[in-house]
């Protein structure tokens, strides 16, 4: 009975140590790992910075304004002025349409459009798709 | 164990034969088993001691053994340091109110040289002048080849000249992590800004640390590594201030001055919106100060806050308020008005005769030395004296500048009565265009004192009352008729309701005395007068308009227009629906009865 309790108390402590031992060198790897990332993260950092200062040097007023200027024939900005603005119901947004509740079946049903660009782009495909199945025909 | 017997037979009988007592052979074995009986436990007990004293003995070696450790080793941060905010050993950015970069951090490398580890000292120097031509080739060809160890360069270079002078090869010439400061904006509040420079230096990192402005005043925080990275947030809107900046540049210009500028402030909260002092600097290269005999010549000069003049009749305003406020007047009162007004041995004149009699409503809007001295002469001076401290004008003003406390107000160090009558419009009491703008917001913003600020506060106590919300009411409407029929007529912006004060003090002369043709136009305004939320005061140094027959000098020619055309740029930026109709301006014409 005492050898046997011996003999298991040895193989634990084996077994302890293994693992032990492994847990170490497991540790070492991942701080080795982290260190890395810490590096990396303030090398990314240090560049996000130096794109944020790019971004305000490129929009200084300075450089907007004499873009403006060289850029007028195009699109004629000027200084916001006071009779800019307006109450909402002076502004005229384009005529609601009515759909009538005869022709159930006149729009086809879509769901809502959750990606503009993407929505657009596929009616226009859808477009072609039709002029190239009437060329067909 | 077999146990020696105490009375072995053999013995016993041998001691019988011989008729000795068997006894004493009990005693002799007694006591020779006692002493064996002895010995054990001594050697147990000594054994026991041995044991406890090298455990003691490793655990305080062990003890001391850390602690030398830890004394003799070199002090390194936790290497594998459980999650918590990073430390930033960075200079925090600064930025306006909307998040705006105004300065922030970009990594340069400085260049260095050790002589004694260069191949060819002549040829990297010949080298090192074609990149850097600003250098000085003898002192460079001197130092490369004399007995220094060491010695810098260049401060700061760009990633293209540090590739050169990786090309010339020499492996003397070594670099140095700088982390350098930049305002992307270039000279676009400058003065707020400062600018900043190398402290200590050495070669792996140098201290930067703020020279003036914001920089100085807040070198403490912006170098703190405990705040994590946070931006330092001004008030400043910086599309506020460009366009401040460029129509205060383009005014002053056109009237010919020879320095300008303009605070707006938010009148509830005494956050300052934009600040522009012209002629300005970029602080990415600040020049250095040249001693001059006058401190406003030079562009680092901060007019707003450090420059104290004589601001003439904006200061009516305050007279008027302080009498109205402790009942000597309203504004229907009929003061006399007799020019000249003589007073011992001074006369004070008006800048035209404006008749023998006029209202107070009157004497505003006319802008009447003569009269405005009559209210002073009522409250008297010991009043006067205390409303004008209970303004902050006779402190420098708290804001969170390095130059703030140099903008000290020159007030008279004694105050009889010709002194209260100067002082009532404006001359014999020197402040900052600062200043000025936190007392106008007390007068218009419903008589509680502001603090001019320069860090946006989302919450700002209330000051305490200076005047009431009555008097204050009275005092828009005045302000209001000055520009609708009065001296700054050229202040009207449509839709606005610009309210303010003109004043023209005559520069004084250092050598004693008043300059006849040297003006300091100062406009103090507010907008919109029916419920104001800022106050812009605008001065020209020096201006003249010279469009007429002769040049014409006072503010409502030269300053007014100016900042009129400020507010016409800036109302819209600042979100502010221009007011369209004639309602507003009859609500004013109410609150006068």
């Amino acid at each position: 009975m005492r050898s046997i309790l011996f003999v298991l108390t040895a193989l634990s402590v084996m077994g302890l140590a293994f693992w032990a031992y492994r847990e170490n060198y497991a540790t070492q790897a991942k701080i080795t790992e982290i260190d890395a990332l810490r590096s990396e993260i303030a090398q990314l950092t240090e560049s996000l910075g130096v794109l944020k200062a790019e971004w305000a040097y490129l929009n200084r007023p300075d450089r907007l304004r004499d873009l403006v200027a060289i850029n007028f024939a195009r699109l004629p900005l000027l200084p916001m002025q006071s009779d800019q603005f307006a109450a909402v119901d002076q502004v005229d947004y384009p005529p609601e349409v009515v759909v009538p509740e005869s022709l159930p079946n006149a729009m086809p049903a879509r769901g809502p459009v959750t990606d503009p660009v993407e929505t657009s782009a596929a009616l226009a495909g859808a477009k072609v798709d039709a002029a190239a199945g009437a060329d067909q025909e | 164990m077999i146990r020696v017997p105490l009375r072995p037979l053999a013995r016993i009988l041998g001691a019988r034969q011989k008729g000795e007592n068997p006894d004493a052979i009990e005693r002799e074995n007694l006591a020779i088993r006692h002493e064996q009986m002895r010995e054990k436990a001594r050697g147990r007990a000594e054994t026991r001691l041995l044991v406890m004293g090298l455990l003691f003995f490793s655990a305080f070696g062990v003890i001391g053994a850390q602690m030398g450790l830890l004394a003799a080793s070199e002090p390194t941060e936790p290497h594998s340091g459980t999650a918590g905010a990073a430390i930033l050993a960075q200079r925090a950015d600064i930025t306006d109110r909307d998040g705006h970069i105004l300065a922030t951090n970009l990594v340069t490398h400085s260049l260095y040289a050790q002589p004694q580890q260069m191949i060819d000292p002549r040829h990297s120097a010949e080298e090192l002048m074609k990149i850097f031509p600003d250098l000085n080739r003898e002192r460079l060809v001197r130092d490369l080849t004399g007995t220094r160890k060491f010695l810098w360069i260049k401060r700061k270079i760009s990633p293209e000249q540090m590739q050169q002078v990786h090309d010339i090869g020499d492996p003397g010439l070594l670099f140095g992590p700088r982390e350098m400061r930049i305002y992307p904006n270039g000279a676009l509040a400058s003065h707020i800004l400062g600018g900043a420079g190398f402290g200590r230096e050495g070669v792996h990192s140098a201290e930067v640390i703020g020279t003036a402005g914001v920089e100085r005043a807040f070198d403490g925080w912006l170098r703190d590594p405990a705040n994590g990275g946070k931006p330092l947030e001004l008030s400043i809107d910086l599309a506020v201030q460009a366009a401040m900046e460029e129509v205060l540049a383009g005014g002053m210009k056109l009237m010919n001055a020879k320095g300008a500028t303009s605070i707006l402030m938010d009148v509830h909260t005494g956050e300052i919106l934009a600040m522009a002092s012209l002629p300005d600097f970029d602080p990415n290269t600040r020049p250095a100060p040249v001693p001059s005999r006058d401190p406003s010549d030079s562009p680092l000069f901060n007019r707003a806050v450090q420059g104290v003049y004589e601001l003439g009749s904006t200061f009516k305003i305050f007279a008027v308020a302080q009498a109205i406020e402790l009942g000597l007047v309203n504004p229907g009162t009929v003061i006399q008005t007799k020019s000249p007004l003589v007073w011992g041995r001074f006369r004070i004149k008006d800048f035209h005769n404006y008749g023998d009699h006029l209202s107070v409503t009157e004497i505003i809007v006319k802008s009447s030395n003569i009269g405005t001295a009559r209210i002073a002469l009522m409250i008297g001076a010991e009043r006067q004296k205390a409303f004008l401290a209970s303004l902050g004008l006779t402190e420098p003003t708290p804001v969170e500048l390095a130059e703030a406390p140099t903008g000290r107000p020159i007030v008279p160090s004694r105050w009889p009565e010709i002194t209260a009558m100067t002082v009532s419009y404006g001359h014999g009491l020197s402040a900052s265009p600062l200043h000025l703008a936190a007392a106008y917001s007390t007068m218009v913003n419903g008589g509680y004192k502001v603090t001019p600020t320069i860090l946006k506060a989302d919450h700002v106590p209330r000051g305490p009352q200076i005047i009431s919300e009555k008097t204050s009411a009275i005092i828009r409407s005045l302000m209001r008729q000055v520009v609708a029929r009065g001296t700054a007529s050229f202040g009207d912006v449509p839709g606005y309701l610009v309210g303010g004060k003109t004043g023209s003090a005559d520069k004084v002369n250092p050598a004693g005395g008043y300059y006849k043709d040297k003006v300091m136009g100062t406009f103090a305004s507010a907008f919109p007068m029916n419920d104001p939320k800022y106050v812009l005061v605008t001065s020209l140094d020096e201006a003249s308009e010279n469009s007429g027959s002769e040049p014409r000098r006072t503010a409502g020619w030269t300053t007014v227009p100016v900042g009129a055309e400020i507010i016409r740029r800036i109302a819209p930026l600042l979100g502010l629906r221009p007011q369209v109709g004639p309602s507003a301006d009859a609500a004013l014409t109410l609150v006068r009865n």
